[in-house]
């Protein structure tokens, strides 16, 4: 693959672009941190066209980044608990055929959640933020299915690299 | 879209539904204390029945009035607390994360005695 890096680079631009318009988006569900994670979007795409390797490289990458402009040191810390586990579970169901790329991206959003609600637990030593397990839940099944259905609309379309 | 990914989505949701109403069923009104935790451990204890406003480390402001009690104001940057709704069944919290602080409601009765309570959790 040659233009590896520019490639790289664009994808983390996206991502990070994706990041800002989300800060844009007014929409407050009513319960604290769940958002709709459109720059998953771009995660879930590079993880198909490109390997988990580069998708890990990406998801790094564009929280670190994310989090010194729109947040702080805390959110990094959630978003890499959930990015990190969400990848990681993502790279694993997409390797079989049991899932469609909207079922991968799905079981990605149910497992970030869960990734910073483990941290969130560790960080204020409570157990009381169980409370959100099942709103969360419902959260990432809804904001996965969205994101998968349309990165795998874009799988379809696009043919380059 | 494959049959497996519907069956992944609805059995997720089948499972948060089956645990909210278990939730929501366990919590009834009753006479709820408010505790609040800072860094993990017990700042105050403030009974919901009765308004009054708790200013907890000078770096939150908690009102509790009209049996609910609600973060009026937090120093912190995102300021998720206070947006947040007011709380009022046994069981809801408002947590602020920056700051470590963590309002739950409680039920009073269920309150076990002091020295039945455990110390301490080693790890």
């Amino acid at each position: 693959m040659k233009n590896r890096a520019a490639y790289f680079g664009v994808f983390t631009a996206l991502a990070l672009i994706f990041s800002y318009v989300e800060t844009l988006i007014p929409i407050n569900f009513g319960i604290p941190g769940v958002k709709l994670g459109l720059a998953n979007l771009v995660i879930v795409i590079v993880l198909y066209k490109r390997g988990w390797k580069e998708a890990l490289l990406l998801s790094v990458v564009r929280i670190v980044l994310a989090g010194f402009i729109f947040g702080n040191l805390f959110s990094i810390l959630y978003s890499l608990a959930g990015g990190i586990l969400s990848l990681a579970v993502m790279a694993a169901l997409s390797k079989r055929d049991l899932f469609s790329v909207t079922g991968v991206s799905m079981a990605g959003g149910i497992t970030h959640n869960v990734g910073q609600l483990i941290v969130a637990m560790l960080v204020v030593e409570t157990y009381q933020v169980g409370y959100y397990f099942s709103v969360l839940l419902i959260a990432g099944v809804l904001t996965g299915a969205v994101i998968g259905i349309v990165a795998s609309e874009v799988l379809k379309r696009i043919r380059i690299f | 879209m494959k049959r497996n990914d519907l069956i992944l989505g609805a059995a997720v949701i089948a499972a948060a539904a089956v645990l909210l109403i278990f939730q929501l069923v366990r919590s009834g009104d009753s006479a709820a204390q408010i505790r609040v935790t800072v860094d993990g451990e017990l700042y105050g204890t403030y009974d919901l029945s009765e308004d009054q406003t708790v200013s907890i480390n000078d770096t939150n402001r908690l009102v509790i009035e009209n049996g609910s009690a609600r973060m009026e104001w937090a120093d912190c940057p995102d300021q998720i607390c206070v947006s947040h709704r007011a709380v009022t069944r046994d069981g809801e919290s408002i947590i602020c994360l920056p700051n470590e602080v963590v309002v739950s409601v409680e039920d009073s009765r269920a309150d076990t005695p002091e020295e039945e309570q455990i110390d301490g959790i080693v790890q």
